[in-house]
């Protein structure tokens, strides 16, 4: 069946060949090559002129739009960010002010604590020497009468042994003998 | 395959004898593979002595270019900030052969974009109009018809590119033009060897340039046609042969879709060929 | 006749460049394709010339179908 059909093909091709190729019948090129140099002339004048320019200038203008709007934004961010430099620095400010207020405060405080202190200090110092001095002197006296009692009492002791009043000095070694003893 | 009579070789040749018969019928022969091609006057016209009638060739360049012109008329009608569809498409354009043109030719290329533009819309738009079904039963000189699929005429369009590129070429480098054939920086006695060869090739660059596009919308029309006469003929048989006729009809929906890539392609070749050719003539003197 | 089968004949030769541009093709997409997965991020840039080599070397072998359509028809 297939050596048939190209058969067929090929007599068909035969048919047609009277007429030739048409591509290659030059009576048609003058009429082809005219209309040809007509639309694609009109064609170019009316895309050099009038379309392909405004096209251009449609996307120019986007691009440009879109340029400036770019720059707008650029110029917005850069005020925000001012804005935040100006906030963040007065925040800043406060915050300094604020702990140079407390430092201040915190100074003065202390230092009056501090006077106070001393103070208190100072006049419990005092009083503790007072009454040691106190202590001390009674310390002194209860040790003189102690020695002066133990004296009478020797000195009495002796006169009802010996029948005789001894002499103070000796009493006196005595006891500072026995105290030293004791 | 089923057969009417099994195993009978006479009754297989008789079938296939009656459908050839059948094929030769006026319907099918006045079909054959070129009738596509045929130029058929439309309105008689003659300048001078020159017949330049109205054909159905003109006839499809005046649909393209008028298609193309309304296109754009709408697309640039409104010319919004926000694109629309057509606008988006006729941008996507622009700068796609914008964007081939600069990279191709560099800054001198700017004078050279409505050429290259025209010259590419015009081609793809040819090319396009002529992979679409004639309506079944017009008039022969009615059929769509692939104005590019001409030698003429694309040879027409080639010699336009060359001599604009010899023009500028010349006129931009005056006679240090003629270094596109002797590159400097050659031992002398290449150049015996490199000039004709050279020439050679820029001569044979216009035929180059319009025949692959004839042939290109040549070979996909009648490859196109011929499966779809395969597939009439399939129909035409006696039997169960009609169902043969899926085969061929697959073959030419598939050539169809290449030829759609083939169109678009040629359109795009041709377009940077004429880029680059432009580009040697504006550099020229670099070389 | 014998004219007719020489025509039939040479128009079959002529058609035989097709085999070199197929080939030709191949060695293109292939190497396109094989350059691409290498290194898919220069792809892009090397289309242009691969559609250009493409174009080209279709050519050499739509000549030869041109030629045996001047021999079917032209003669």
């Amino acid at each position: 069946m297939l050596p048939s059909l190209v058969l067929f093909a090929a007599e068909s091709a035969e048919g047609a060949e009277k007429a030739g190729l048409p591509q290659l019948d030059s009576s048609t090129w003058p009429s082809q090559l005219f209309w040809l140099a007509l639309t694609f002339g009109v064609l170019y004048w009316l895309m050099s002129t009038y379309f392909l320019p405004r096209i251009g200038a449609a996307l120019e203008e986007r691009r440009d739009r879109i340029a400036d709007d770019l720059d707008k934004a650029a110029e917005g961010r850069r005020m925000a960010e001012e804005a935040e430099a100006e906030y963040s620095r007065s925040l800043a400010d406060a915050r300094a002010k604020a702990q140079a207020i407390a430092a201040q405060t915190r100074d003065e405080v202390s230092t009056e604590v501090s006077t106070m202190q001393k103070e208190a200090e100072e006049s419990l110092a005092e009083k503790t020497e007072a009454a040691e001095t106190r202590i001390r002197d009674m310390k002194a006296s209860a040790a003189a009468k102690v020695r002066e009692a133990a004296a009478d009492t020797t000195r009495a002791i002796v006169e009802a042994l010996i029948k005789e009043s001894p002499v103070d000095s000796v009493v006196a070694a005595a006891v500072a003998k026995a105290a030293g003893k004791a | 395959m089923i057969l009417p009579r099994p195993g009978s070789a006479k009754g297989t040749d008789a079938m296939i004898g009656s459908m050839i018969e059948g094929l030769r019928t006026p319907s099918f022969q006045a079909a054959g593979p070129m009738e596509q091609f045929e130029v058929l006057p439309i309105i008689p016209l003659t300048l001078g002595n020159i017949d330049v009638s109205f054909t159905n060739s003109s006839l499809w360049m005046v649909i393209g270019v008028g298609l193309v012109i309304a296109f754009f008329f709408a697309a640039t009608s409104r010319r919004a900030l926000i694109p629309g569809r057509l606008q988006s498409v006729a941008e996507i354009l622009h700068e796609f052969v914008a964007n081939l043109v600069r990279d191709t030719i560099g800054h001198d290329g700017k004078k050279f974009f409505p050429y290259v533009f025209t010259l590419f819309i015009f081609i793809l738009v040819a090319n396009y109009l002529g992979l679409i079904p004639s309506v079944p039963g017009s008039a022969h000189q009615f059929h769509v018809f692939t104005t590019t699929s001409h030698i003429i005429v694309t040879f027409a369009l080639a010699l336009l590119t060359i001599g604009i590129v010899v023009v500028y070429g010349f006129a931009k480098n005056g006679l240090k033009f003629l270094k596109l054939f002797a590159p400097s920086g050659l031992p002398f006695a290449l150049y015996f060897l490199i000039v004709p060869i050279e020439i050679i090739s820029f001569l044979s660059r216009p035929i180059s340039l319009g025949v692959r596009l004839f042939a290109n919308m040549l070979a996909g029309h009648i490859i196109l046609k011929l499966f779809a006469m395969f597939v009439t003929m399939l129909l035409a048989a006696p039997f169960a042969f009609k169902a043969l006729a899926i085969a061929p009809f697959a073959g030419s929906v598939a050539i169809f879709f290449l030829e759609l890539l083939v169109a678009a392609l040629q359109a795009y070749v041709f377009a940077i060929l004429t880029c680059i050719y432009l580009s040697d003539a504006a550099h020229a003197a670099d070389h | 006749m014998e004219v007719e089968a020489a025509k039939l004949i040479g128009a079959g030769i002529a058609a035989v460049p097709l085999a070199g541009a197929g080939v030709g093709l191949g060695l293109i997409f292939g190497n396109f394709l094989a350059g691409a997965f290498r290194n898919p991020s220069a792809a892009a840039a090397n289309q242009q010339t691969m559609l250009l080599a493409f174009a080209l070397t279709e050519f050499t072998g739509l000549l030869g179908f041109v030629i045996a359509m001047i021999i079917l028809y032209a003669f």
